[in-house]
């Protein structure tokens, strides 16, 4: 009884020890971002390599999420006589909800292990170490850029997510179900406020400042070796979607 | 100009301020496990001293020590009269702006293309014209016989050639100490033999004051001035390559000789290897 009651003092300690590291990383970042902000080029480079290279597979699952909404919908909506409410209901689900926390999953396994992975191979490889040794600090050279990249880049892409779905939303009910598309479009209109649209611009940019500090911290902070940097990949996916989930309860219940 | 045309400098009294790298009395342990244990090595402006021995003992951490990467436990390491581990972070960059480092695997940044590499410090410290930037990248890339690789990704060189690229990026801010971590580790003859001449001649062009790190006994023998043996974290053996192979300690014999047998264990403390041979036990 007594060595799990240490074993589990232990983990907490660990577990606090950590958060404390994660605590003045975020601080360092935070006094290193205005200097960082100036950095164009820099900057430009990694919102295309965190925001473009997402692109793809954001509107891909974009215009399916949408399509899956616009069939459920359908088929619930039905029930009770009310079709023509689909498009204000797909439009607040896709802005309030799904659109910032599926986008931010979905950053999470692709832009946020690849920046685990990239940093974590650079330490691998002693690249941290030859920028130290020619006078260059890593952090802003090289974690401040693409954690600043990765926050900019997460509320644009929830935004392509949303309108995406959205176009599939209206592909289902529209083309498919028949619903009138002044009806789809007006009701969508009238429903959605600014306030909704703030929701969905306020969780994009929390999940993206989260997704993207947990990311340069695993990578920053993995092991120097294949297996170190692997397991940096895979935390950084855990941890990006517990994170993800519980910030969307607390913005959720915050702001209804 | 070969070791052997040089004048020894072993137990020649130097004075203190020709000395730019003094370590005196360090200690320093990984996990309780001490790697040096009162190391003395002071290293002599505008030479190449070379830091010899066996696997593990601690040469690495030794430039880590000069480049203020770690600290150490006791003792002092004086980079041209400074002391590195009381430096503060932006004395600690000054300081390493007249340093280069080569990496035992080049470390070059595999984002960047082999201009953009050699560029690198350049841009991070410098606001010098683009076309001025150009000539001296150039100028660096010709004297490692690479001009003509500049436009090729760290991924389409040979562990040479990148070794090269990576000691054109070390003296592109003209350091005044230049450290090599293994520059021979793993390379071909001929590369062996242009990295060899061309830590030479940097070092009698510039007046560099070279440090290079590396068990390969010949190759060093041929470029060093002087050279330091480590052993158990202590300073076993010092001066010309001539004097070290004439040392009557067998442990300086064992190691430049290459022997199996001597002071210095080939294997790892171990079981009787017939008992666990036979013992039947499982595993290791």
């Amino acid at each position: 009884m007594r060595a799990v009651a240490g074993e589990f003092l232990q983990s907490f300690l660990s577990f606090l020890e950590r958060i404390g590291r994660l605590a003045r990383f975020s601080f360092q970042l935070l006094a290193l971002t205005p200097g960082g902000l100036l950095r164009g080029r820099l900057l430009i480079e990694q919102v295309y390599n965190a925001g473009a290279l997402s692109l793809v597979i954001i509107m891909t699952c974009g215009l399916f999420v949408g399509m899956v909404l616009g069939l459920q919908g359908h088929e619930l909506l039905q029930r009770f006589g009310s079709v023509e409410m689909l498009g204000s209901g797909a439009a607040l689900t896709l802005l309030k909800e799904l659109g910032p926390v599926v986008t931010a999953l979905l950053f999470a396994g692709r832009a946020g292990t690849a920046l685990a992975s990239e940093i974590g191979l650079m330490r691998a490889t002693d690249q941290l170490s030859a920028m130290e040794i020619m006078a260059v600090d890593p952090m802003r050279r090289v974690v401040l850029p693409r954690f600043l990249g990765g926050a900019i880049a997460m509320p644009l892409l929830t935004a392509v997510f949303v309108v995406v779905g959205i176009y599939g939303v209206q592909l289902i009910g529209v083309q498919f179900f028949g619903i009138d598309q002044g009806q789809f479009w007006s009701q969508m209109r009238g429903s959605v406020e600014l306030r909704d649209v703030r929701e969905g611009l306020v969780k994009g940019v929390a999940f993206g400042v989260a997704c993207s500090l947990i990311a340069v911290y695993e990578g920053y902070h993995a092991d120097p070796t294949a297996e170190g940097v692997g397991r940096a990949t895979t935390r950084t996916v855990v941890i990006s979607a517990v994170v993800t989930l519980l910030l969307d309860y607390i913005l959720t219940a915050l702001m209804i | 100009m070969t070791s052997a045309d040089r004048p020894a400098t072993v137990g020649a009294v130097r004075p203190a301020a020709d000395n730019v790298v003094v370590l005196r009395g360090v200690h320093y342990a990984v996990d309780d496990k001490p790697v040096f244990r009162g190391l003395d090595v002071s290293m002599c402006r505008g030479s190449v001293t070379a830091i010899m021995g066996p696997s593990g003992t601690g040469k690495t951490t030794l430039l880590r020590l000069i480049t203020g990467q770690i600290k150490a436990d006791a003792g002092e390491v004086l980079v041209d009269g400074l002391e590195v581990a009381r430096l503060g972070r932006l004395d600690l960059y000054a300081l390493r702006r007249r340093m280069g480092m080569l990496f035992q695997n080049g470390a070059l940044l595999t984002d960047l293309d082999v201009f953009e590499n050699v560029a690198f410090p350049l841009r991070e410290h410098t606001r010098l014209p683009e076309s001025l930037l150009r000539i001296i990248v150039l100028t660096k890339l010709h004297a490692v016989g690479l001009r003509g690789a500049a436009a090729l990704m760290p991924q389409q060189l040979s562990g040479g050639m990148a070794r090269r690229v990576a000691l054109a990026r070390a003296i592109v801010m003209d350091p005044e100490i230049l450290i090599y971590d293994e520059p021979f580790a793993g390379l071909d003859p001929i590369s062996m033999g242009v990295v060899m001449r061309l830590i030479r001649s940097l070092n009698e062009a510039l007046g560099i004051t070279s440090i290079v790190v590396s068990h390969d006994v010949r190759e060093i023998a041929q470029i060093a001035d002087e050279s330091y043996l480590l052993s158990e974290g202590q300073v076993v053996a010092s001066g010309s390559p001539q004097q070290l192979r004439d040392h009557p300690s067998p442990i300086v014999k064992q190691f430049m000789e290459g022997l199996a047998d001597g002071p210095v264990p080939f294997h790892y403390p171990a079981p009787d290897y017939r008992e666990q041979l036979l013992g039947g036990g499982e595993g290791a």
